[in-house]
């Protein structure tokens, strides 16, 4: 589904990714770990399309698409989710509107026709229901008052929603209390699939307690430097990174 | 050419001159109500003098109060000065090189239905605004302007049974005179600026609006004014009374054609309520823009004004500004009667080389009253938005109360945002707050929208709806639909 060969990317003209390969395929959990600044959050972004992120060399390619030179909406509509780590506010829009907005724009582009009010709000409260989050999530606007939980247990709404073959989760632990956590991390489960791919970046094992990935890859100056089972994320618990840092000398 | 060969002509009409306008269309298919309309018109030669308006004011059949009237007006603004605090500059207009009077076909006005010509009813059509009786508009009565005169106002007898009088203003003069005779020019005085005085001297239509003691206004009244002779200026006058305990929500909508003139568009707006009364003033104002290069576009330099004159009445004034070449434009209030509440929603866009000042006056003049302002802003391109208010707190409007908010927002590096209050408070038990903000869509808001699949226009339109909502929230529901989609057109493909 996504393959991932020599990525290089630069951020304000600084390399980041440096010849990174990666290959998901469908009904696969990975998860990506690293310490900071290793350029996991760089991967999400510029596999979603940002445009400050550089692709300077190597290829990338979702359901046989070319991703380097496509606009992030068409990527969208393949089926790329990107859940973020700083989900944006958007004052004056409420979140129903705005993923009745999204999901009518990617049917659009397959050809079905637009759900309706209606249809939507059916459509939504199931998705509420299945991610186990509450009513006013729906007409509150887009992010806007929501404490840094709420922000992500909304990415995984619309993760629900727009029901993507692949997703991206961008940090989507960081900043959870428990219970947040379990939350998040039973919603995802519910829509695991064998058609849908994850690909979590995650800065901590604890997230995979919850959500247990089929491969785990370390990710250290801007390439994965090993790859394994769940294990290798019990691993690096126990040891820390400075364990991948002997390992690869600067 | 009469009116009957024009439409001949269209049948056969050559392949070039079509062509033409298909490019013309083409080259500028965001603006879509560029068309004009082809009629047999009545159009005075340009110029201004007292013959001219003694002529307009005897093809409208006035009487001599009316008459008098205007040439006081016209005395006055021989005296006075084009204002020029506008925040950015205009060739100055030659008042000489207007046509002050323009009528479709010999017949200054309609008796009915049946004799309005049927390119007018089409082109109201076309406008989505359908005038004949079995198409009309449920729910809401249209008094529709086209140049110089009142077309047709729908649903008038439905109004009547009320005791609601709804008619274009030149009937109004003929058949309600003592009312006009009370209330015209009791809010907007004759000399109240240069525009004001050039609307009276030489005002050609416009709608006329009397809700009588304790009704409310069944149905939403709604004035709609095309432009479409070149050359000439429309100047309508507006004059709307609610009387005690009366309430009516009355709307606004405007266009005119793509030329590559400027054209003027002065009008007056004039609004009383008694005690007890509320008026809502909706306006989506969508006159042609200009161009990229600022070529062409409407003038638009408007007076209205509310008099809140008896106790606890209400005046709102919502207004989505997003054409003209240039706007200026303050809807006030003047609160008089106690407890009395004056309030402004306004979204102003500036694009291309449009510039927009607009904002409102508030003064505060009896007990307790109220008044909130929210503006919004959008520039644009190389759009210039200025809001110019002014608060006034007089000593006796004791305990009153005010608040401004004012944003702006900025797309690209070219436009720019300005804003001018002035509060004057004169007591000290009165409480006026006032905060102003800018921004600008952020490439982050735009990102997660295009990583859910939306365009880079549709993100905009979305942002900016959002950023609207205060002021939205206050139109009815099927204009808040037309303004949003406005918005859309007018700043597709700002963001590059």
């Amino acid at each position: 589904m996504l393959h991932v060969n020599n990525f290089h990317v630069n951020v304000e003209d600084t390399e980041i990714l440096r010849g990174l390969d990666l290959t998901v395929n469908a009904g696969e959990v990975h998860a990506i770990m690293g310490p900071n600044g290793s350029g996991k959050s760089t991967l999400a972004q510029a596999l979603a399309g940002h445009d400050a992120y550089e692709v300077t060399d190597g290829t990338a390619t979702f359901l046989d698409n070319d991703l380097t030179e496509m606009p992030p909406e068409e990527r969208a509509r393949l089926g790329l989710f990107l859940a973020f780590q700083y989900p944006v506010e958007i004052p004056g829009i409420s979140n129903a509107y705005f993923l009745q907005s999204s999901l009518n724009e990617v049917r659009k582009s397959h050809g079905l026709d637009e759900l309706d009010a209606l249809e939507f709000q059916e459509l939504l409260a199931q998705k509420m229901e299945l991610v186990n989050v509450p009513m006013h999530f729906a007409d509150r606007n887009v992010n806007e008052g929501f404490s840094g939980g709420e922000k992500k247990r909304n990415e995984i709404l619309q993760m629900a929603v727009m029901e993507p073959k692949l997703a991206i989760l961008d940090e989507t632990d960081s900043g959870l209390d428990i219970d947040a956590l379990r939350i998040v991390s039973e919603g995802i489960n519910n829509l695991r699939d064998p058609e849908r791919a994850f690909v979590l970046v995650t800065h901590y094992q604890r997230l995979l307690d919850y959500v247990k990935p089929d491969f785990v890859h370390v990710l250290y100056q801007g390439r994965i430097v090993k790859s394994g089972g769940p294990e290798l994320a019990l691993e690096l618990e126990e040891k820390g990174y400075d364990w991948i840092r002997e390992m690869n000398p600067a | 050419m009469s009116s009957h060969e024009i439409m001949d002509s269209e049948y056969t009409g050559s392949r070039v001159e079509q062509s033409n306008q298909k490019a013309a269309e083409m080259a500028n298919t965001e603006y879509k109500h560029g068309w004009t309309t082809d009629i047999d018109s009545d159009t005075f030669a340009p110029g201004l003098n007292e013959d001219v308006i003694r002529a307009l004011s005897a093809k409208k059949e006035e009487p001599e109060w009316m008459l008098e009237w205007r040439l006081k007006a016209y005395k006055q603004w021989l005296t006075m000065e084009e204002p020029h605090w506008l925040n950015g500059d205009y060739p100055k207009v030659d008042y000489q090189d207007v046509s002050y009077y323009s009528a479709p076909s010999k017949k200054a006005k309609y008796e009915s239905m049946d004799e309005v010509p049927p390119e007018l009813l089409e082109t109201f059509e076309k406008l989505g605004i359908p005038l004949d009786e079995r198409k009309q508009l449920a729910g809401v009565a249209v008094d529709a302007v086209f140049d110089s005169v009142s077309v047709a106002t729908t649903h008038q007898d439905i109004l009547g049974k009320q005791g609601i009088i709804f008619c274009s203003f030149s009937e109004a003069v003929q058949n309600h005179p003592d009312l006009v005779k009370q209330y015209l020019s009791t809010v907007v005085p004759t000399n109240d600026n240069f525009y004001a005085a050039l609307n009276s001297a030489v005002f050609t239509d416009g709608s006329f609006a009397f809700i009588p003691k304790g009704v409310k206004c069944p149905m939403d009244l709604s004035t709609y004014f095309r432009i479409n002779q070149a050359q000439t200026g429309q100047f309508e006058r507006t004059l709307i009374i609610a009387e005690e305990g009366a309430s009516v929500n009355y709307l606004e909508g405007c266009t005119a054609p793509q030329r590559d003139e400027n054209q003027l568009h002065a009008a007056v707006v004039e609004i009383v309520a008694l005690d007890n009364a509320t008026v809502n003033y909706s306006t989506v104002q969508n006159w042609y823009a200009g161009d990229e290069e600022g070529v062409g576009g409407i003038y638009n330099f408007v007076t209205k004004r509310g008099k809140c004159q008896g106790v606890n009445s209400r005046i709102s004034w919502t207004q989505v500004e997003t054409g003209s070449a240039i706007t200026w434009k303050y809807p006030s209030c003047l609160l008089i009667g106690d407890n009395s509440v004056g309030e402004f929603y306004s979204v102003a866009v500036s694009n291309k080389r449009q510039l927009a000042d607009t904002g409102t006056k508030m003064i505060h003049i009896g007990k307790n009253t109220k008044s909130t302002v929210i503006s919004k802003t959008i520039s644009a391109g190389r759009g210039q938005n200025s809001y110019r208010g002014l608060i006034q707190v007089m000593p006796k409007a004791a305990h009153s109360r005010s608040y401004t908010q004012c944003d702006s927002l900025l797309i690209g590096d070219q436009c720019g945002a300005h804003t001018f209050p002035t509060i004057e408070v004169k007591n000290t038990t009165s409480n006026v707050e006032h905060e102003a903000s800018t921004s600008k869509i952020s490439e982050d808001q735009l990102f997660y929208c295009q990583q859910r699949g939306m365009s880079t226009d549709d993100a905009v339109s979305t942002i900016i709806n959002g950023y609207c909502k205060e002021v939205f929230d206050h139109l009815p529901m099927e204009f808040a639909v037309e303004a949003s989609n406005l918005l859309g057109i007018t700043l597709e493909g700002s963001v590059g």
